[in-house]
């Protein structure tokens, strides 16, 4: 009586061909979003050493400040993209100043709970003003419609994500690992007192690294506003699969972070084309192998 | 020695049926228990603006000034089975709870109905959306309220075959709920016949659809059905807009939207959307004066949805029964068979009455979304294209398999 399909394609071996073309192309533009936070997270943990539980929230205010600039200021999705992660980002600074440095030197343990209170408090506040069905957020009129590529027709919005956060991943990959700037930051997370001793400002160093980290999930969280749902819970959503590919990755591995980010989300588009029903767990499966086979994470240094 | 202690047990137990006994003709405590998603992405148009109507059902009762004292407690199953259930078995084992409303999600929904019939309280159920919670599951505590999966095939799904929607492919919530609504609207489609092409089940609440749209767009049905709800809706409504569905002359089905949906995904994109809802805030003076209440009460100010709605009239009718009846039984079936033998009538659905399965009858309503330009409020966002009177939009008691029409 009752009809059941499957998730698997029927027709020619053509037709398959370009919808799975479509669903690779599909899994990039998460990818994109698992890349950015994942990015975030890696230089949050590389060199303050704090799990950041509070990063899907601090993502989810990227989207609402965007939705605020337009929808008081009259501050358009362009500007936002620069706004957003500094406003946030200032937030996390102050987080940094006033909470999270009193735990450098302790367990893990103790990050990860006072993050993940702070992202819940900062997620309850917005559902208590916002509600949860979320805030419609415009695509900018620039990057409305759509090509057709033959095998699928791309938004060219989601064309421009993966471009744009492509750059930025790369950018930020350059900026800690190719430059002095980085060289200081990975110094001072070897050896904070000898750092100091050559005469830089190590504390402050910290603050604004947490700051980038912040503001990394912030423009997520602006890009992401016109394609989901400006959601209060939309970063609580996503950073469980974040971290996945954290773990998967390895900690505190940058480049390894923005390639897992990226290759994850062509995973799990493919698992939506060929069995969807598990399009959700196969992030977690995935990061269930990878830790027996290799604990540190596929690019991570034993600890 | 062994005498004494069993004769005094059976004196304490006589005492207690006594006291019992004595206590239920005159009883006029109530307790109220609106269980619902509090959070999640049913809160918004059930949750604490469920918990509100049931307040509201008892201020406007006016049960407090006859000598009653009704309490209301509410809890979040977080869309979870195993927590609604245990919510439901601690309210009726532990806070003495009479009576569960709303309780949206199928899957928690069916699995608090056994609940309630175990422990004979009444379940009178706003949110959730499976039909089977008057057929093939029915129980004797049960009253569904407001809408479910038949309806929406009967209305939404019909009108659209009957235009020429001959061909379907199904986005589908990979539960209960989604599962009920695509085999009742398949029935539809095939039974006017139309074809169902294929399907893809999601899992509940996801981020992005925009895999499964890829492949409903190519699979070339005419019509692509949302067998969803609530923000998996307005994520499918949005992202298909961006992947050009609708202008390749496929349409979507939006099989359940909700007030709170259109708000979400904003009418630039909603627009002209259609599908049936039984209650709309703006249909005449009554709806109108309540829902202002309503919205002075809420904390976006937002107008109640048809499940909000549902469990105002709802708790009413309810109050209605215990008045008629004189006290509180705390008997669920007693009072259940009591307001089936009564009419419905409220502000809300306007005149109805409840079927032998439970299911209540009420006309649903036909509407299309707004154009930005002809909305003239911040919830100004439906029109009225038809109404389906309740005979026709629920299912016939003659295709009923509800146990309870056996007797």
């Amino acid at each position: 009586m009752r009809a059941t399909f499957k998730g698997t394609p029927k027709g020619s071996g053509a037709g398959s061909m370009q919808a799975l073309y479509a669903q690779l192309l599909v899994g990039l533009i998460n990818g994109s979003f698992y890349a950015l936070l994942s990015l975030g997270l890696a230089v949050i943990f590389g060199m303050l050493n704090i799990i950041n539980f509070a990063h899907g929230a601090l993502y989810m205010m990227g989207a609402f400040v965007a939705y605020f600039l337009l929808n008081l200021g009259g501050i358009n999705y362009w500007w936002a993209l620069l706004f957003a992660p500094i406003i946030v980002g200032i937030f996390g600074m102050i987080l940094e100043r006033t909470m999270l440095q009193w735990l450098t030197g302790l367990d893990h343990l103790y990050g990860l709970l006072l993050t993940f209170g702070i992202a819940l408090i900062v997620q309850g506040v917005f559902q208590n003003y916002f509600g949860s069905s979320g805030l419609p957020y415009a695509i900018p009129d620039q990057l409305k419609g759509g090509m057709n590529l033959g095998f699928m027709f791309l938004p060219i919005y989601r064309g421009w994500v993966v471009v744009f956060s492509l750059v930025v991943c790369l950018a930020t990959w350059f900026l800690i690992e190719k430059t002095q700037l980085g060289a200081y930051l990975r110094a001072a997370t070897e050896n904070p007192t000898l750092v100091r001793a050559f005469g830089i400002n190590v504390p402050r160093m910290i603050t604004l690294t947490y700051g980038l980290g912040v503001g990394l999930a912030a423009l997520a969280g602006v890009l992401s506003a016109p394609i989901n749902q400006v959601r209060p819970l939309m970063g609580a959503d996503l950073i469980i699969v974040v971290f996945a590919v954290v773990v998967i990755g390895g900690m505190g591995s940058i480049m390894g972070s923005i390639i897992t980010g990226f290759a994850l989300g062509v995973i799990e588009g493919l698992t939506k084309y060929f069995y969807p029903e598990a399009s959700n767990t196969v992030v977690f499966v995935l990061m269930v192998l990878v830790l027996l086979v290799k604990p540190t994470g596929l690019t991570g240094r034993a600890a | 020695m062994k005498t004494k202690s069993i004769a005094s047990l059976l004196l304490t137990t006589a005492l207690t049926f006594a006291v019992t006994g004595v206590a239920s003709a005159q009883d006029k405590t109530v307790k109220i228990g609106a269980l619902s998603d509090q959070s999640g992405l049913y809160a918004d148009l059930g949750g604490p603006g469920s918990t509100l109507a049931a307040q509201m059902a008892v201020e406007d009762s006016g049960l407090a000034a006859k000598g009653w004292k009704i309490d209301i407690i509410s809890g979040d199953h977080q869309n979870k089975p195993d927590i609604g259930t245990a919510i439901a078995r601690q309210w009726f084992d532990v806070d003495k709870v009479d009576i569960i409303v709303d309780v949206p999600n199928s899957g928690v929904a069916l699995a608090v109905n056994n609940v309630v019939k175990e422990k004979n309280g009444v379940y009178i159920n706003s949110g959730a959306a499976t039909s089977d919670l008057t057929n093939a599951q029915c129980s004797p505590n049960t009253v569904h309220w407001t809408y479910d999966t038949y309806m929406l095939a009967h209305t939404t799904g019909q009108a659209l075959v009957k235009a020429g929607g001959d061909s379907w492919f199904f986005l589908t919530a990979d539960y209960a709920f989604g599962a009920a609504l695509e085999r009742d609207t398949t029935a539809v489609v095939t039974a006017n016949g139309g074809k169902v092409i294929g399907g893809v089940k999601h899992p509940l609440n996801t981020p992005d659809f925009s895999s499964f749209l890829l492949q409903a767009q190519s699979s070339k049905a005419k019509i692509i059905g949302l067998a969803n709800a609530g923000g998996d809706t307005t994520n499918t409504i949005k992202q298909a807009a961006e992947f050009g569905i609708g202008k390749g002359g496929q349409k979507l089905a939006a099989l359940l939207l909700f007030l709170t949906d259109i708000k979400a995904i904003g009418l630039e994109t909603a627009q002209g959307l259609n599908f049936t809802e039984t209650f709309y805030w703006d249909m005449n003076d009554q709806t109108r004066a309540f829902s202002k209440r309503f919205a002075e009460k809420m904390k976006n100010n937002a107008p109640p949805t048809m499940v909000q709605a549902g469990v105002y009239a709802g708790v009413r009718h309810y109050l209605k029964a215990l008045d008629a009846l004189g006290g509180n039984p705390h008997d669920g079936v007693k009072v259940v068979e009591k307001m089936k033998s009564m009419p419905t009538e409220d502000d809300l659905f306007g005149k109805g009455e409840i079927q032998p399965n439970g299911r209540t009858i009420h006309s649903a309503y036909l509407f299309e979304v707004k154009k930005p330009s002809e909305s003239k409020g911040p919830w100004d966002f439906y029109k009225l294209v038809g109404t389906v009177p309740g005979d026709q939009a629920f299912t016939p008691l003659s295709e009923s398999k509800c146990a309870l029409l056996k007797k």
